[in-house]
């Protein structure tokens, strides 16, 4: 368990957010761009200073402001995955990686390095210096890095902004395997709801220093406390299990029943997340007729209608919460109140899928 | 699409005439600093150069110049790149005026810091008690060369140590502090391996300067032979006698200073020929 209570200006920002993430948990921070999300990890691993914090991790208090206790980030064991990954560009993967085994004998540390980089599939590598490395190469070798310190707590900048879309999808699994595995806690840092929702076990939207709601990425989309929350929940996240379907589709069986077809090329089989986009999501009047291209078809409740700019957010609740984003005219065609029943469709192809 | 056609136009007449004036800056800039270099070898007979190599007066002062140089530029090095490691990553209070008196030999007429050394260091200086007392000798000694040279070259390496520092990012840093290293490692096994070339640069600026200090080596050092006289000091001791053998011994000072730059300037990597940024 690590909880975190902290306090600092940052620019023109007052910082104060409270945290507690159990161990093997991931805390998702998700914020625009200056909400002090990077802040927060540098202030847990100690190379930033609060102006008041207390920081416990485990058993071991790393920060007291009022104790003035304040250890140094080289004993606060930490894994951390920085923003642009912070390779060392004077050293190659392997040595990047074995910069983390101090504790591990001289003799071992190579061996060691190289085990950690095979797992992230990057035992060809080994010797390639930072620059010649691809994106995904190099974001692997961070989270190797990282993984390496053995850390009581793992921090993960922006893990997967500084990759285009195509490696996005790999770099994406990579973290989702390591946090499965993982029995830290963690907390991941990102200004892509999306990313949150399906890599985060819950998640803190933070604004201007302070956490403006917390909870599942779902739950968040399906009832923003606030506008601010409405308009950045960008996803909805629904889980379930995959199987093939014909025609390369791939069915997922929802919790809580129904079930949807994504084309994605994802998994196929196994527990998933299913996320989409609440744009992508049509909302129809529970009698409308079945000639749609939409594949995917939900009966819901609306639960919430939130007025986000020219837009209305309609939080849903099916076998599980989920969110559409529709135009204020067609909000007030359909008529649509808290308690209505609609149908929620979407096309398989706007379907992502991740498996869990 | 009128516009782009015009702005084209005006762009085709007009780049010959800037890039003519750019070109013959370029050429009037090389030409007026690579002409003296080249008189002093198109002076010098290349059996005058080996001659002059010959000479056990040349040869001492060679060798005096190179001994005095690399202890200067060691000690230079070893106390100067913590402290521009601190200049470059901390903020303190007054930390601009620190900054502008480290520069300060750079704008020092070399003559006036020779007097300078004497009137601190020299036998009635400040410090010249205490020095007696501990029985160290500076004036006329090759000790005093290589204080003299420490002090004007100094800030040379200083003011381009602290800018290579300055610009390797902080996150490094952090990330070497969060992966278990302390302050003093991470100085020496990220920051100092990432400033690398700019060190080295600087490096090759203070030798340079170094070799070729004449002011305030001869102020506070003198210039006696096969002890306080380095290359420049002997150049001037022959000048009004013996011009020829001056200009040989000049011609050396060159060819010795340039391949040292340019060493240095391999060693630090091929970005460092290039001229180009890290």
């Amino acid at each position: 368990m690590l909880r975190a209570e902290l306090a600092r200006t940052v620019g023109d920002i007052e910082l104060e957010v409270s945290l507690r993430v159990p161990a093997g948990r991931c805390l998702a921070l998700a914020g625009p761009s200056g909400a002090g999300k990077t802040t927060i990890l540098g202030l847990i691993a100690g190379t930033a200073t609060p102006l008041r914090g207390r920081i416990v991790c485990g058993e071991q208090v790393w920060l007291d402001t009022e104790r003035r206790i304040d250890t140094p980030p080289e004993r606060r064991r930490c894994g951390y995955v920085f923003q642009d990954y912070a390779l060392f560009p004077h050293l190659c993967a392997w040595r990047n990686v074995a910069y983390g085994l101090g504790e591990v004998p001289r003799s071992q540390r190579r061996a060691r390095a190289l085990e950690l980089l095979e797992r992230l599939g990057l035992g060809d590598r080994a010797e390639a210096s930072p620059a010649t490395l691809s994106g995904g190469e190099r974001q692997r070798v961070a989270l190797a890095r990282a993984l390496a310190r053995r850390g009581d707590v793992l921090l993960l900048d922006e893990p997967l902004s500084a990759l285009d879309a195509r490696t996005r999808a790999d770099a994406t699994h990579a973290v989702a395997e390591i946090l499965r595995e993982t029995e830290a806690p963690v907390i991941l840092v990102t200004h892509d709801f999306a990313d949150a929702a399906l890599l985060g076990d819950e998640t803190a939207v933070i604004d201007r220093g302070r956490i403006v709601q917390q909870g599942t990425a779902s739950s968040l989309a399906a009832t923003p406390g606030t506008a601010f929350v409405a308009d950045f929940a960008g996803a909805v996240v629904l889980t379930g299990v995959a199987r093939p379907a014909a025609d390369g589709l791939t069915t997922v069986a929802l919790d809580g029943g129904g079930q949807v077809s994504a084309t994605a090329t994802g998994p196929s089989t196994g527990p998933v997340a299913v996320s989409v986009y609440p744009w992508e999501i049509v909302i129809q009047p529970l009698d409308a007729a079945l000639n749609s291209s939409a594949q995917n078809r939900l009966p819901a409740r609306v639960v919430s209608v939130t007025a986000v700019g020219n837009r209305v957010r309609i939080g849903l609740q099916a076998s599980q919460p989920l969110v559409a984003e529709i135009t204020q005219p067609a909000a007030r065609a359909l008529q649509l109140a808290v308690g209505s029943r609609v149908i929620a469709s979407w096309k398989a192809t706007a379907t992502r899928l991740i498996e869990r | 699409m009128e516009t782009t056609l015009s702005y084209r136009a005006r762009r085709g007449s007009r780049a010959p005439w800037f890039a003519i004036a750019l070109g013959s800056s370029i050429a009037l800039v090389l030409a007026f600093l690579v002409l003296p270099v080249l008189a002093i070898f198109v002076k010098t007979s290349p059996a005058r150069l080996l001659a002059s190599l010959g000479e056990s007066e040349s040869t001492e002062a060679l060798k005096l110049s190179l001994e005095t140089t690399a202890i200067a530029v060691a000690i230079i090095v070893i106390i100067g790149t913590p402290a521009a490691f601190l200049l470059a990553t901390r903020s303190f209070p007054g930390k601009a005026i620190v900054v502008t008196l480290v520069e300060l030999p750079l704008v020092l007429p070399p003559v006036a810091a020779g007097i300078g050394l004497l009137a601190a260091l020299g036998p009635h200086g400040l410090l010249g008690g205490a020095l007696g007392d501990a029985h160290v000798q500076l004036v006329f000694q090759t000790a005093g060369v290589v204080v003299a040279l420490m002090f004007v070259a100094a800030p040379f390496y200083l003011r381009q140590a602290q800018s290579a520092f300055a610009s390797v990012d902080r996150s490094y840093m952090d990330a070497s502090r969060t992966l278990g290293a302390g302050q003093a490692q991470t100085f020496v096994r990220v920051a100092i391996p990432m400033a690398r070339s700019g060190l080295m640069a600087g490096l090759a600026l203070a030798w340079g300067r170094a070799l070729g200090e004449f002011g305030a080596t001869l102020m506070f050092a003198g210039s006696i032979q096969g002890i306080t006289q380095t290359v420049p000091l002997a150049i001037y001791d022959r000048f009004a006698t013996d011009f020829p053998s001056a200009l040989a011994l000049s011609a050396i000072l060159v060819i010795v200073s340039a391949s040292l730059l340019l060493s240095v300037k391999l060693l630090s990597g091929p970005e460092a020929l290039s001229g180009a940024p890290r």
